[in-house]
């Protein structure tokens, strides 16, 4: 077995890459040298070509012009395989181990030359001596889904040096990490860089982290190089603006002060509710949102967060509790919402608050489509009034649509998510719910949906913003809160928020 | 044979002799479905495999003269079956649990079509090991009449619980099974190990069906199935895809399943009818015991389209 950490890192070097889908440019002719034993970093927005510039560079896609050189060789890269045997490798964004296999069994069947029959005996004290050589342990024995996101990204690296690889690419390696975990990753990421075992290439879009850990850089923008070099010699604006150019990006309003006086808006006292796996109860004892103010949810997925909001949205029954809205007691229900102008922003919009197949008109009058113009319900639909309704949200929303009929998966990611907006944000609100509502967007999107959550707080609604985006509650939040198993940890106003805190109680270190 | 009076005595034994006899094409079955499933893929079609399966064992016994002939013939049949389910669901956008109901039609017609002549002719049964030779009460020694296939699929059931863990075909059928992406990521096709795992539950499900028609009941006809194909691929679930669970639940429902006959031959004469009735009130009284709506299933096969 090649799999021990004493190997050399390796130099690899993308010359002229290019790669056309059908009439549309995806990578022109891009190239980029990471040195060997180096911390590369790959910054660019969604859409820039990052991925289809690595997917090209380790044989997932055959580029249509361009070449790889590992070592200063020329390098036939045709397949994944052939990538693997040079000792290139990547650690995907989504977790490439089966959850209900330990480690060890996902080391071991990983690997190419796995014996018929497991000797797990000898295995075992093979995996052992190779941990040892490792700057961080992992426990081998459990299921990998029960191992925490860092864990889980530790071992996905771990696996990747096991199975004898010298280069390595991680896509978006933080995304799922506490701010220490991330830390902690990058740190050993750096020092089996710096010990000469490895080169890496992270892509990324924080870049906090870029700056922290990685020695170069390449910035990809609409399929092209739009810079890079040594990080030393490069600054946080100088970078922004390579990466998004031209693009005018949405400001948030000034934060109007919360008065004295703002009426509780959502009280939740007591709430106890089983999770899906009916093994833990979140228990939330006390929680108070006012008008005029975000409250930001912290911690880790799997900490309850999602069974808070599916209480919240009525998709969970609560065991036992009380919620209260605007001081009228509430559950969830259809009426309730729309009597206490509750709106709801979830995760992965075009899965949870849409309907994709329906078209863009459709998914937008799914609040009136059963009121007449008097509020009251109505059994025929008056598809005018729709059309009509909707035109006037996409305009104001600027939603880009090739037509209102178009079904509402047809749209970009950030279009989906303008629409929601639109949709949940007309009319009074007075306590808006909303989950991780950046996630995934471009730049100049994201900057506008945060302004757009700013506007209904300064206009006095209550917000309840739950995101395992540290930066973003950092940036919108007026309080932030943690949890962690399924209870609310910690509390701090936002003038005295501070990351690394803030990550520890996440982490349950406290 | 002379029978001696064992009196109330003959409930528990009918049920454990039941087990045995009625629990062994559960017991394939289910294991093949088990294999099916923990690599991410359903088949419910091997209600219509285990009938076909039934058919080929009978024909070729019929024939050859040689039982075993007949369970290898059924064995093949069920492969085959299984290969055409694999390579459908290759295809995207097909879901593999409508091409299943196709596959139970389609067994199920083709085994009467070409059952017809065969439903007249005898056929050589399976041989039993006689483990009750040591007592001299003759239900006692009935009860314990038990089939080579019996003892197979017990050792089948022991077999995989250690191969899921232990070898290598074992861990990538449960990472096929786990998550596609991790497969693919390996340079394993998931689609290939797909294939091969439905073959597999194909080739077990129809030599079910040869344990039907060449020892118990030991004809072929058209009734010759009572659903035990169907109720199997819900005794997966109800065993956590575990391929011991599997072989304890097949006993559970052999057992109860004999206890209406059992009632009977005591002269119970009012209600016994009920107790028919018994395995399937079973399942179902277990399936809501252990299930919750505000609960995910655990242990399911994360790639499996019934519980995603």
């Amino acid at each position: 077995m090649s799999g021990s950490a004493t190997g050399r890192a390796i130099e690899v070097e993308a010359l002229g890459m290019t790669m056309r889908f059908g009439g549309f440019l995806a990578l022109d002719d891009v190239s980029m040298r990471v040195a060997a034993g180096s911390f590369h970093a790959l910054l660019g927005e969604n859409g820039a070509g990052k991925s289809t510039l690595v997917k090209c560079m380790l044989g997932y896609q055959r580029p249509s012009d361009g070449q790889m050189l590992v070592d200063g060789r020329e390098a036939q890269i045709l397949g994944p395989r052939d990538a693997a045997t040079l000792g290139l490798g990547m650690v995907y964004q989504h977790f490439t181990l089966a959850p209900s296999l330990t480690g060890a069994e996902n080391l071991v069947i990983a690997r190419a030359d796995a014996p018929f029959v497991i000797d797990w005996r000898k295995e075992r004290a093979a995996l052992t001596q190779f941990m040892e050589t490792m700057p961080f342990r992992v426990p081998l024995d459990r299921p990998v889904g029960a191992l925490s996101a860092g864990e889980r990204q530790k071992l996905e690296i771990a696996k990747q040096l096991y199975l004898g690889r010298r280069f390595l690419v991680l896509d978006e390696p933080t995304s799922a990490l506490t701010p220490d975990e991330a830390e902690e990753v990058l740190g050993h990421v750096r020092a089996l860089t710096r010990s000469g075992a490895l080169t890496a290439l992270m892509i990324s879009h924080k870049f906090r982290e870029v700056f922290a850990f990685a020695d170069d850089v390449t910035v990809l923008r609409k399929g092209r190089r739009a810079g890079g070099g040594a990080i030393s010699a490069l600054d946080r604006s100088a970078l922004a603006a390579m990466m998004i150019g031209e693009q005018k990006i949405a400001t948030l309003d000034a934060r109007a002060a919360v008065a004295e006086s703002a009426e509780p808006v959502l009280e939740i006292r007591t709430l106890r509710a089983p999770d899906s796996a009916g093994l833990k109860s979140i228990e939330i004892d006390d929680l108070v949102l006012h008008a005029g103010e975000i409250v930001g949810v912290a911690g880790v997925a799997g900490n309850g967060q999602r069974e808070l909001l599916d209480v919240l949205a009525g998709q969970r029954a609560p065991k036992s509790g009380k919620i209260r809205v605007k001081g009228s007691r509430y559950g969830a229900t259809r009426a309730e919402m729309k009597e206490l102008n509750v709106r709801f922003i979830p995760e992965e919009p075009l899965r949870n608050a849409c309907a994709p197949l329906m078209s863009v008109a459709e998914n937008l009058a799914f609040r009136t489509f059963d009121l007449d113009r008097d509020g009251r319900s109505r059994r025929w639909l008056d598809g005018r009034a729709i059309r009509r309704d909707a035109e006037r949200l996409v305009d104001r929303f600027e939603v880009k649509t090739a037509s209102l009929d178009a079904p509402i998966a047809t749209l970009s990611g950030g279009n989906v998510q303008r629409s929601v907006l639109a949709r949940e944000l007309t009319g009074d609100v007075d306590l808006l719910i909303v989950a991780n509502p950046c996630f995934g967007l471009d730049f100049a999107a994201v900057a506008e949906i945060r302004a757009r959550i700013m506007q209904a707080r300064n206009a006095g609604a209550a917000v309840l913003l739950v995101s395992e985006d540290l930066d973003e509650l950092l940036e919108l939040s007026d309080r932030i809160l943690v949890m962690s198993e399924g209870a609310i940890v910690y509390e701090t106003p936002i003038a005295t928020a501070d990351a690394h805190e803030i990550g520890r109680h996440m982490a349950g270190r406290c | 044979m002379q029978t001696t009076d064992i009196g109330y005595w003959s409930v528990p034994l009918a049920i454990v002799g039941g087990a045995i006899r009625v629990s062994t094409p559960f017991i394939f079955v289910s294991l093949g479905e088990t294999i099916t499933e923990r690599a991410g893929r359903a088949n419910i079609g091997l209600e219509g495999i285990l009938i076909f399966g039934a058919m080929s064992a009978y024909a070729t016994a019929v024939l050859s003269n040689s039982p075993w002939l007949g369970v290898a013939a059924a064995g093949v049949s069920g492969i085959a079956a299984g290969l055409l389910h694999g390579w459908i669901c290759k295809f995207p956008r097909v879901n593999d649990i409508a091409i299943g109901i196709a596959l139970m039609l389609l067994g199920t017609g083709l085994a009467f079509f070409f059952g017809k002549a065969f439903i007249q002719p005898s056929a050589p049964r399976l041989p039993a090991i006689s483990l009750g030779f040591w007592s001299d009460i003759p239900q006692l020694r009935a009860a314990l009449d038990v089939n080579a296939l019996f003892v197979i699929g017990a050792a089948l059931a022991v077999f995989l619980q250690w191969a899921f863990r232990n070898t290598r075909a074992g861990l990538i059928l449960r990472t096929v099974g786990d998550s596609s992406d991790a497969a693919r990521a390996m340079g394993i096709d998931p689609d290939r190990v797909r294939l091969l795992a439905t073959a597999a539950g194909g080739g077990l499900a129809a030599i079910g069906g040869g344990y039907l028609s060449l020892y118990y009941p030991g004809s072929w006809n058209e009734s010759i199935s009572s659903g035990q194909g169907l109720m199997a691929v819900a005794l997966v679930v109800f065993s956590r895809w575990n391929p011991l669970g599997c072989f304890a639940a097949a006993l559970l429902f052999g057992g109860a399943g004999a206890l209406g006959p059992a009632l009977q031959s005591v002269g119970v004469t009012h209600g016994y009818y009920l107790f028919y009735a018994a395995p399937y009130a079973l399942t179902l009284a277990i399936m809501i015991a252990t299930s919750s709506p505000g609960r995910a299933l655990a242990g399911a096969p994360c790639e499996l389209s019934i519980t995603r």
